[in-house]
């Protein structure tokens, strides 16, 4: 097992690119040191992201901001700017794990581990996310909903790794907000998880909507047909029934102990509902505010 | 690849080591440093026994390589108290009996006094989400959190 640390975006993925046997990218480590530790995963190679400045900073761009891929969720949960441009996103990535968990674990390595119950993956999907990846043949853009395909399966070729995720701006009247259901309290896994964001025009209707739902199918999905319920509405209780009819029927769950089939498709209407008044409450109090908060 | 060398800083001191890839932080700190207050319950991130800090920030030294720790700041379990004098967590958690076995105490002191290093007056609540990676399997956890509001308290003069 070989173990490094380049400095650059490019330098890593050539080492990914050029190493025969199998190579795994350290960002927090939270799922790659367990997957190592119990014997899931013995990689040849260990490509530590940071100490790559890209891959660790939050830059404002164009009134969005990107995120480096290997920023932990708690420097995240720190940045004001972020908090109050999407705060459905940061709460999301903010019910990842424990504090010790949080100040290691990265939203792209939850979106890379591709797992269907990934808390910041359903807020990245409903903000429309967008990761910047790095190859051998070069940069492109894609939304954050082209990447997993099923659970540990991703759409990135080999030698090729995520920089960054890009939050755009926003107009004023806008919010978003995530929900997720567990049998407790605290660190536990989605049985459901929704996220929702809204964009609101002067006299209270929505002008775009977006759905993200994860843990009720192979990987998160996003909702068109709820989105489709909400916008040009404003959100009275007729559309918001309709959203919720149409987020229960895009579901394709498992049966498990934590949740059965019939469960799970209820709940993921419930969640969705409300999580769009929640962002509803945000959009509206950050227009009051003249877009800020 | 025989070892990755390593400098970093632990409890403020300059410290060198080689380890392989597969070791983590924890295995460098109690094997090879014989820093042995940071303990293994787990070894997956979930008890907390093992918990420093690395630049400031709570982590799990367990789900760290020793690698990692490259240009780093380590804070452990060692460099809590000031030579014999407790930290005020520390000395609460004796003042509270909140301990029995004690294994999960180490991780508990460094959580607690990165809480309250962050936020010197945390609710009861706060303190609860704030340490539920923590766990405890003897004391039922409340004295812990008394002993910790006890800590902040007097942190601040109260």
């Amino acid at each position: 097992m070989r173990y490094e640390s380049p400095q650059t975006v490019e330098a890593a993925s050539a080492l990914l690119a050029g190493e025969e046997g199998l190579a795994r990218v350290l960002a927090g480590g939270t799922d790659l040191l367990v997957q190592m530790r119990s014997g899931m995963v013995e990689p040849d190679l260990i490509v530590d992201v940071k100490n790559i400045p890209a891959m660790t900073s939050i830059t404002e761009e164009n009134g969005g901001y990107r995120i480096g891929a290997a920023v932990p969720s708690a420097e995240m949960n720190e940045h004001e700017g972020l908090c109050a441009l999407w705060p459905g996103v940061m709460e999301g990535a903010d019910l990842i794990g424990s504090t010790q968990v949080q100040g290691r674990a990265t939203m792209v390595g939850n979106l890379c581990n591709c797992g269907p119950a990934a808390d910041s993956v359903p807020g990245m999907v409903a903000a429309n996310a967008i990761a910047t990846i790095i190859g051998p043949n070069g940069r492109r853009d894609v939304p954050v909903i082209d990447i997993p395909v099923a659970p540990g399966k991703s759409t990135l070729a080999k030698g090729e790794l995520v920089e960054s995720v890009f939050l755009p701006a926003r107009p004023k009247r806008a919010g978003d907000a995530y929900l997720r259901f567990i049998p407790r309290t605290e660190m536990d896994i989605a049985v459901v998880g929704v996220g929702v964001s809204l964009e609101l025009d002067d006299d209270g209707i929505c002008t775009d909507a977006r759905v993200g739902l994860g843990a009720v199918a192979i990987k998160v999905l996003l909702v068109e047909d709820a989105a489709k319920a909400l916008i040009g509405s404003k959100l009275d209780d007729a559309s918001l029934k309709k959203m919720a009819a149409a987020t229960s029927a895009a579901c394709k769950p498992i049966n498990d102990k934590r949740g059965t089939i019939e469960f799970r498709t209820k709940v993921a209407g419930v969640l969705a509902t409300r999580a769009a008044k929640i962002a509803l409450e945000r959009a509206n109090t950050r227009a009051s505010n003249g877009g800020e908060k | 690849m025989s070892g990755i060398h390593v400098s970093t800083k632990i409890n403020g001191d300059a410290v060198e080591y080689v380890c392989d890839v597969e070791e983590t932080l924890l295995d460098v700190l109690r094997d090879k440093l014989g820093m042995t207050g940071s303990k293994e319950g787990c070894a997956s991130g979930d008890c907390g026994a093992c918990s420093v800090t690395v630049d400031g920030r709570l982590t799990c030294s367990c789900l760290m390589l020793g690698a990692e720790a490259q240009g780093r700041e380590i804070g452990t379990i060692e460099g809590v108290a000031k030579g014999t004098e407790l930290h005020p967590v520390q000395q609460k958690i004796l003042d509270n009996a909140a301990l029995q076995c004690g294994v999960c105490t180490p991780g508990f002191v460094v959580a607690a006094k990165a809480l309250l290093e962050k936020n010197p007056d945390p609710t009861e609540t706060e303190i609860r989400y704030w340490l539920a990676g923590n766990l405890c399997r003897c004391t039922g956890y409340d004295k812990i959190i008394r002993a910790v509001m006890d800590a902040a308290a007097e942190m601040r003069g109260n």
